[in-house]
């Protein structure tokens, strides 16, 4: 079988107090073996909620993940995350940082300084490779997030927004790179993605999801061949595909939105 | 910076000089005190007394870290931990230390045990809360990559949990060390044979001013060098941080 990942009938329902809230209904996907797909759609619409599912860090409340055929029980070093929020352990430099799962995996403290600095070279971070998070960049942090995904050589690689603080600069070069490691070696990425751009640049396909309840909306495919290029970007296929991603995105029905905008707001207002 | 704190001192003194020649306040000088200062140094009370007092601070305050620091942990990690402990920290926290020496009086004798013990009680309840907080408040995304990273709970306890809640364990210890020294005055009232509280004491009854000065400072030089120390310990410990 050639599916690396399968959503099979996935739901979640977060207590609310009595009652629950239905983050993600019966969401059912299948990502190929080395394909990249981009997950798009409102806030709250269960995007986190399905790559953390997909990453074993919660247990769905029906349903199951296959993961190489087999059901998902928790993390596993074969699948890498990516977080927005960088996740570095803000202690440890560069180098520690990209070690940490090295070193869990017991590797010999030759083989991860040899990973280490392969990956953190690759990220072009090499000159920083002994300084602490707190002195670098938010993308300088995030290529470090993404150095430590990469060392412990995962097969799958969940990334939840991970370019979503970067300015539109730094997040092009960074689609950039994430694109070229991909096609040297074609592991498995799912992203998340609020960047309608972002998702067709990346993307073989973009699933577009819907919120209350969190929800497969439509599967855009992304008909443009790899390596994907400026001129693509700029092309009218391209645009075309970006047209049917965003209206998948902004005119589903409106008040599905809105209520997610204000449990948004609820939640940040606590 | 240190300039202005050198100023600061010297302005302090001189203004307590003034203070003094105005005469309408019955203070001895800046010098008599450094006389009585030199005087008691040189007998070697002065001495005895730091000793004493510091001896007490630090094994309260050693044994109350040593033991807020696991059982600050213990809260954070496990609900069940909280649930049971939590109850008691709040209340023993509402209850000044000061307030415990009857008790520790009459249970404990007039040794050093109930001295040692009530600085302890001041140490343990201002480090524990802080260690407590420190834990639950990990950022849970670390966890999160550490766990799928592959790091099981040891490993996130070890690599996680206990460096990320090191800031907090060490303002705990500051404040800790604060409620210790300021116990130690108030335990020494307990039939002590020495030490700065007990010199005050004695002191007062024979209206000696000066002495009193001289451990009042003594105190308070003791004190912040202790803080110093802590401070520069936890600049050293958590130069990870990112401050503002
Ligand atoms: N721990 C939780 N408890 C209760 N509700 C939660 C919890 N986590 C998420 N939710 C709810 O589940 C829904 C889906 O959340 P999720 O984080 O997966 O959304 P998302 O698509 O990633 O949104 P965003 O684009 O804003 O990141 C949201 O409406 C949110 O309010
Ligand atoms: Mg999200």
């Amino acid at each position: 079988m050639s599916d690396k990942i399968s959503f099979r009938n996935v739901s979640h329902r977060f207590a609310l107090g009595d009652s629950s809230f239905t983050a993600l209904d019966r969401l059912s996907l299948d990502v190929a073996d080395g394909e990249f797909v981009t997950v798009v759609g409102p806030s709250g619409c269960g995007k986190s909620t399905a790559i953390n599912i997909a990453a074993g860090l919660v247990k769905p409340t029906s349903g199951e993940v296959l993961v190489d055929g087999r059901q998902v029980g928790g993390p596993g070093p074969e699948r890498g995350v990516i977080f927005q929020q960088y996740a570095l352990f803000p202690w440890l430099t560069v180098r520690k940082n990209v070690e940490f799962g090295l070193r869990l995996a017991r590797k010999s403290a030759a083989e991860r300084r040899r990973t280490a600095q392969h990956f953190i070279d690759l990220v072009g971070l090499g000159e920083f490779a002994d300084a602490l998070p707190k002195v670098l960049s938010g993308g300088m942090k995030q290529r470090c997030a993404i150095a430590r995904a990469y060392a412990v050589n995962p097969t799958i690689l969940l990334m939840d927004e991970p370019f979503g603080a970067l300015d539109a600069l730094t997040r092009v070069q960074m689609q950039d790179q994430v694109l070229a490691a991909w096609s040297r070696e074609r592991r498995t990425v799912m992203f998340v993605t609020h960047d309608v751009d972002e998702a067709v640049y990346l993307a073989k396909r973009v699933i577009v999801m819907a919120s209350r309840p969190g929800r497969l909306y439509e599967i855009v495919l992304v008909d443009l061949p790899y390596p994907r290029t400026e001129a693509m970007r700029l092309s009218p296929e391209f645009a075309e595909i970006r047209k049917r991603v965003w209206n998948a995105v902004y005119h589903q029905q409106p008040a599905s939105m809105e209520a997610a905008d204000d449990e948004d707001n609820r939640r940040r207002s606590k | 910076m240190l300039a202005m704190n050198v100023v600061a001192v010297v302005g302090g003194v001189a203004l307590w000089s003034a203070v003094v020649a105005w005469g309408k306040v019955g203070l001895p000088s800046p010098l008599q005190v450094l006389v009585r200062a030199l005087e008691l140094a040189r007998t070697g009370q002065l001495l005895t007394d730091a000793l004493a007092s510091l001896r007490r601070v630090l094994l309260g305050f050693c044994l109350g870290v040593a033991l807020a620091v696991p059982v600050g942990f213990l809260m954070g990690w496990y609900r069940l931990a909280r649930g049971l402990i939590e109850p008691f920290v709040q209340f023993f926290r509402m209850i000044p230390p000061l307030a415990i020496i009857p008790l520790a009086i009459v249970t404990m004798g007039i040794g050093e045990t109930p001295k040692v013990f009530v600085i302890f009680l001041a140490a343990f309840l201002s480090s524990v809360v802080a260690t407590f907080q420190g834990v639950v408040s990990v950022d849970k995304t670390l966890i999160n990559a550490a766990r799928v990273l592959g790091a099981g709970d040891a490993t996130i306890f070890r690599r996680v949990i206990v460096p990320a809640s090191m800031p907090f364990i060490l303002v705990g210890m500051r404040i800790g060390l604060g409620a210790a020294w300021a116990t130690v005055v108030a335990a020494e009232l307990i039939a002590a044979q020495s030490g700065l509280g007990f010199r005050m004491q004695q002191a007062q009854l024979y209206y000696d001013l000066a002495t009193i000065f001289v451990s009042l400072i003594a105190i308070g030089v003791l004190g912040l060098t202790m803080d110093r120390l802590l401070l520069a310990l936890e600049n050293r410990l958590t130069r990870w941080q990112e401050r503002i």
